[in-house]
């Protein structure tokens, strides 16, 4: 006897098909939300979770299937319709104009376009009203820019209360917030439903689904695998059926760490409104340490730094004591493999061939060229090479990245670095927006290196990540870090408390 | 509407979409010409004559085409690294000015070594021209599309200054133009009695060159990857600035040697009528070829055929000439159109 | 008379107003596109095909105004191809914007060389008389500056009251800011991207086609060729200069005019000794360096130049 029955309808999906290309992102998916309900939507990367939400929203057609809001069907493609229909969407990367102010990113499309003048100030009466009453304060004149990132979750989840949404979907929420911040939202979500919204939670995490929910609908490979009560369902048995095949956990076999590769002393730098200061820290040959932290608080910085693309202002990074020249061919040439944060932009040229991206960092070296001109065979063969070893799926050598896959392109890229047996591995965010398959390749690869005697530095927001790969994990706040734990003392609650900032005492 | 990716465009639709947008583009000046009250059949077809009808018609086309080329190239090479120099005008320009300045008998050397001199020269200035907004580019964040328009009219007043000036022939009967370049700087005629000279040879290696430079070399490749993402370049390793600077003086080096071929192999001296907009043709050559080196060739031919074309039918049909720049505008537009098409195909739901 | 002395001179103030006419319909066209994320190239173009068909319409008997009207109109248009090409279709700004330039200044060129086909003097309109504003038009240096301009003049300068009251106090303009800024927020809001952006384009088009009316229609009173100058290029310019404000784009658009006004006269004076040129450069030198001194200062709208396209991935 499920809620479904109990309470009516507000939401229902019904054989929602989509494809991008050859790719079936969403299947013939059929899903109901009940009034009052908070709905989970578990999957991996890649099922199709945000697909389904972009279709309900209007941001994509889909190519079958129809959605129906409070018994009205809703037009495809047309977010305008899904916001009057009461759908308000919280967006994983957020939708904010950063230049603008809250208010102007609040007030936008809710007022017929050819009004003369906005009615700003009865707006901004609102605004506090619905902050008073759901505990969701925040300036309505302060310019999103200057907004930190949970306050800016709060902005957008005010845009869609301004609304006077009835159905609220939040994709990825949590991934951007500590544990305890977290646990706040599911508490606020809870107040909401009090309210009388509904809810759609949409997550790969399990602990969040069953912290959160009531019911949670699982979704693997485009297609609606199964719909479960919480209160009826194991972690073990949602893992089972999110995934659809045992995943071995990554396992860091215990081994003593060998001597220092990387040392930080005293690094500071500052760009924009992102810092660093002080940091002093080694990883040493066949260890793995980790830095933990809500994004924002200086990990970018800090891997740019290391990886040469950003010059520090004071202090030093050496690696098997030689001093780095912020210049990434003199990182490359140190041993040192670099896998950046965002594969897109950083990693690789979309729209240059795979042969052409695999020799980016080392063209200039003899293996490549000679008298200035490249030997286009040998960048060839080592491209078969890489794509053979890493199990890249692709066309070929001749292939452009952009038609990669996520966890094809990330292959590529750990292919261009560990080629040349690196002494240091710095892994920025290497498993983000991966699928369960890669995301075990890349823990896999990096385990070995570190059996090989390479140390790797790995930058993560996932918790259970660093703390399945980690020996020590340390800790970012405010482009300050703390002492490096060891794996032993470190739990997500600990974690999480210095994440928001318990025990940076000079930073906070 | 939206856009569909497509992921291994059919070669119909390679090279039939650009063949459209020409087609297209046939068209509207057809439309056009039907204002002036004359047979656009009639027209297209005295242009065809006028272009390519007799030998002298064909050479004058390859004349023409010759500075077009090399201000092709300068765009094309420009453009790959995503470094938009609309500036070819003022390169060209200040090529030859550099040539007249030194090819007028201040060097008196013989032609073995004086041709090579000046051709040196004349690329020199014209990549100073394009290393100004480049460095302004790099080192300010200055949007160089606005800088370099500007130093169109910059340099256009400077040439026009120096002309009245230090530059100024005494013997021009108060016109403002340069002395002649001495005879051991001046190009020889390819065919004997016709203005075909040997800068179009030195143009088509150029673009050989160039294309070679694309294809194999180590700056080639850098060029190519910072166009695409300058920010995956850097991280990779790549000096982004240093590579469009190189790129700058290369593709100013080119514009300026436009210069140094019209005034050393067509003009012999340098006025303010040497160039009617060439730097600015340059731009639409180097989109009509897809940037492609030897595709500059073929397609500065084309446009030099049209605006050859146009300027014979003009004088007999009576439609004024600017049918030509109208056919280019809308041959650019259309086929950056039809490229976007050959990997895109347009939905409308 | 000395340097110093020019700039006490009403004639330098009027004029400085004249010539900044122009631009500051240009600057506010251009503010606008930028504002909703599109560099519009076209904009020299687009000026010289406002000044021809504004000029042609009076030239054939039409009203003044209605060859306001027919350049904007001309200039709308204009920016509906651009806005087509650069916003669904996402085609490079750059190239477009050349582009349109090089289509509106030819197919002016050819209308105007079919319309009159051998003419030796350029034939002359009766353009727009300065209007003396009572008692306002009578104070010293201010009176002929800024009150016995011609109407076009007066309408530029309530042009930046209008579109400034439009981006920051109306909805739509909210929109195009936001379009500007970040696409994706609008799209979520339920705001449809690529009308606000098309529109905006033509909206800011129409402006650019005023602006090259007021050439030919209020500055002077025929149409030949060149006659924009790069006048949409410095346009562009003062939009940065402005940090696209419409009030510090006003004041940027002045100064230039002051400027130029004033190196005119300075020409006079100082001819003898520099050559003309190097006056007739200076406003185009002053614009790269007014790029310079503000290129790092300012919040430029952080999706100009960013294609837009839905539901790509």
């Amino acid at each position: 006897m499920g809620l479904v029955q109990m309470s009516p309808t507000i939401l229902s999906i019904s054989s929602i098909s989509k494809s991008f290309g050859a790719l079936k992102a969403n299947d013939g998916i059929t899903l109901t939300l009940g009034r009052g309900e908070i709905l989970g939507l578990l999957g991996e990367n890649g099922a199709g979770k945000t697909t389904l939400m972009n279709i309900l929203f209007g941001h994509y057609v889909a190519d079958a299937g129809e959605i129906v809001v409070d018994g009205v069907k809703l037009p495809p493609g047309e977010p305008k319709a899904a916001l009057a229909a009461g759908v308000g969407m919280v967006h994983q990367h957020f939708t904010l104009a950063e230049n603008l102010t809250v208010l102007d990113n609040i007030v936008l499309g809710t007022e017929s376009l050819w009004f003369m003048r906005s009615g700003l100030s009865a707006a901004r009466l609102r605004l506090q009203q619905l902050g008073d009453d759901f505990g969701l304060a925040v300036d309505p004149d302060a310019v999103v820019s200057s907004l930190s990132v949970g306050e800016r979750q709060r902005v957008e989840i005010l845009k869609a209360l301004y609304r006077d949404a009835r159905v609220l979907i939040l994709d990825e929420p949590t991934a951007v917030l500590t544990p305890q911040e977290a646990a706040a939202l599911f508490e606020t979500l809870k107040k909401f439903v009090a309210k009388g919204l509904s809810i759609i939670f949409i997550s790969h995490k399990l602990g969040e689904i069953m912290d959160a929910c009531q019911r949670v609908a699982i979704l693997r490979g485009g297609r609606l695998v199964a719909e479960r009560e919480v209160k009826d369902v194991t972690r073990g048995e949602l893992a089972e059926l999110m995934v659809g095949r045992v995943i071995p956990k990554p396992k860091a076999d215990a081994q003593a760490p060998g001597a220092v590769v990387l040392a930080m002393k005293q690094l500071s730098a500052r760009r924009a409104n992102q810092t660093l200061s002080e940091i002093t820290f080694d990883v040493c040959g066949g260890e793995v340490v980790g830095v933990a932290g809500v994004s924002g608080n200086g990990q970018s910085l800090l891997a740019d730094c290391i990886s040469g693309t950003y010059r520090h202002a004071r202090g030093s990074i050496t690696m098997d004591g030689v001093e780095l020249k912020s210049d990434p061919r003199f990182a490359v040439a140190t041993g040192m493999a670099r896998i950046p944060e965002d594969r897109h932009a950083e990693g690789m040229v979309g729209d240059m061939s795979i042969t052409e991206n695999v020799v980016a960092e080392r063209y200039r070296s003899v293996e490549f060229s000679r008298f200035g001109l490249i030997d286009w065979r040998r960048a060839h063969s080592f491209a078969e090479t890489v794509i053979k070893t890493y199990d890249v799926k692709c066309s070929g050598p001749e292939a452009r990245v952009r038609l990669l896959s996520g966890g094809n392109m990330q292959k590529l890229i750990l292919g261009r670095v560990l080629a040349h047996e690196p002494k240091l591995i710095l892994a920025n965010q290497p498993t983000r927006g991966l699928d369960v398959g890669a995301v075990a390749y890349v823990h896999a690869q990096l385990l070995l290196a570190r059996r090989r005697g390479a140390g790797v530095l790995l930058i993560s927001e996932d918790l259970d990540e660093l703390l399945a790969l980690s020996d020590r994990v340390a800790v970012m706040f405010r482009g300050a870090l703390s002492q490096p734990l060891p794996r032993a003392d470190a739990t997500i609650q600990s974690l999480g408390l210095m994440m928001a900032g318990q025990g940076f005492l000079d930073a906070a | 509407m939206r856009l569909e990716g497509i992921e291994n465009p059919p070669l119909a639709r390679v090279i039939g979409l650009p063949l459209v947008a020409l087609g297209f583009a046939t068209v509207v000046c057809a439309v056009l010409v039907m204002f002036s009250g004359a047979s656009p059949f009639q027209v297209f077809g005295l242009m065809i004559k006028g272009a390519v009808g007799t030998q002298f018609a064909f050479l004058e086309t390859l004349t023409r085409a010759t500075p077009l080329i090399f201000t092709g190239l300068a765009a094309a090479v420009a453009f790959r690294a995503k470094l938009w120099n609309i500036g070819a005008e003022a390169q060209l320009y200040i090529g030859a000015v550099m040539t007249v300045v030194l090819g007028t008998g201040l060097l008196p050397l013989p032609w073995p070594l004086l041709i090579p001199v000046l051709m040196i020269s004349a690329m020199l200035g014209g990549a100073l021209v394009l290393a100004v907004p480049t460095f302004l580019k790099t080192r300010f964040g200055v949007d160089e599309v606005v800088t370099t328009l500007l130093f169109n009219f910059i340099a256009i007043l400077f040439v026009s200054m120096l002309l009245e000036g230090v530059l100024k022939d005494p013997a021009g009967m108060g016109w403002p133009q340069s002395e002649k370049v001495v005879a051991d700087g001046l190009l020889p005629k390819l065919v004997k009695g016709k203005r075909l000279h040997f800068g179009f040879v030195v143009a088509i290696a150029a673009a050989v060159v160039i294309w070679i430079i694309d294809r194999r070399s180590v700056l080639g490749y850098e060029m190519r990857s910072v166009g695409h993402s300058p920010k995956a370049s850097h991280f990779a390793g790549i000096p982004v600035n240093l590579v469009l600077a190189k790129t700058a003086l290369l593709s100013g080096g080119l514009a300026g040697l436009a210069g140094w071929s019209e005034v050393t192999g067509l003009r012999g001296n340098l006025n303010l009528d040497l160039s009617p907009g060439y730097g600015y043709s340059g731009i639409v050559v180097a989109m009509l070829a897809l940037l492609h080196p030897l595709g500059v060739i073929a397609a500065a031919i084309f446009v030099a055929a049209v605006f050859v074309g146009a300027d014979a039918m003009s004088r007999t049909a009576g439609v004024p000439s600017y049918i030509a720049h109208v056919m280019v505008a809308v041959s650019l537009l259309a086929m950056v159109a039809a490229l976007m098409l050959t990997r895109y195909r347009l939905r409308w739901r | 008379m000395e340097a110093f002395e020019i700039l006490f001179t009403a004639s330098l103030w009027a004029a400085a107003i004249r010539i900044a006419s122009p631009l500051i319909f240009g600057t506010l066209g251009e503010l606008i596109c930028e504002k909703a994320g599109v560099l519009n190239l076209g904009i020299e173009g687009i000026m010289t095909a406002g000044a021809f068909s504004g000029w042609l319409v009076v030239y054939l008997g039409g009203d003044l105004w209605l060859g306001v009207l027919a350049a904007a109109l001309v200039g709308a248009t204009l920016g509906l191809l651009h806005g087509f090409m650069t916003v669904p279709l996402g085609l490079s700004q750059h190239v477009v914007g050349i582009g349109i330039t090089l289509l509106a200044t030819a197919i002016s060129y050819y209308a105007y060389r079919l319309a009159f086909p051998e003419v030796t003097s350029p034939p002359k309109i009766e353009p727009f008389q300065p209007l003396h504003v009572p008692l306002l038009g009578d104070i010293p240096l201010i009176g002929p500056a800024l009150f016995q301009q011609t109407a076009l003049t007066y309408l530029a300068f309530v042009m930046v009251v209008i579109v400034a009251w439009f981006l920051y106090r109306t909805p739509l303009g909210l929109a195009v800011r936001t379009v500007g800024e970040n696409p994706s927020a609008a799209e979520a809001q339920g705001i449809n991207v690529v009308a606000v952006r098309v529109g905006a384009v033509m909206a800011g088009s129409a402006l650019m086609g005023i602006g090259g009316s007021f050439i030919t229609l209020s500055a002077f009173n025929s149409f030949f060729f060149e006659m924009t100058n790069g006048r949409g290029w410095i346009c562009i310019a003062l939009v940065v200069f402005g940090a696209w404000q419409p009030g510090k784009a006003l004041l940027g658009a002045v100064l230039f005019g002051l400027f130029d006004a004033y190196q005119l006269r300075l020409q006079q004076v100082a001819g003898a000794f520099v050559p003309y040129q190097v006056f007739l450069m200076l406003p185009y030198v002053l614009s790269i360096i007014a790029l310079i001194v503000m290129s790092r200062r300012v919040a430029y709208p952080r999706a100009l130049m960013v294609a837009y396209r839905k539901g790509e991935r």
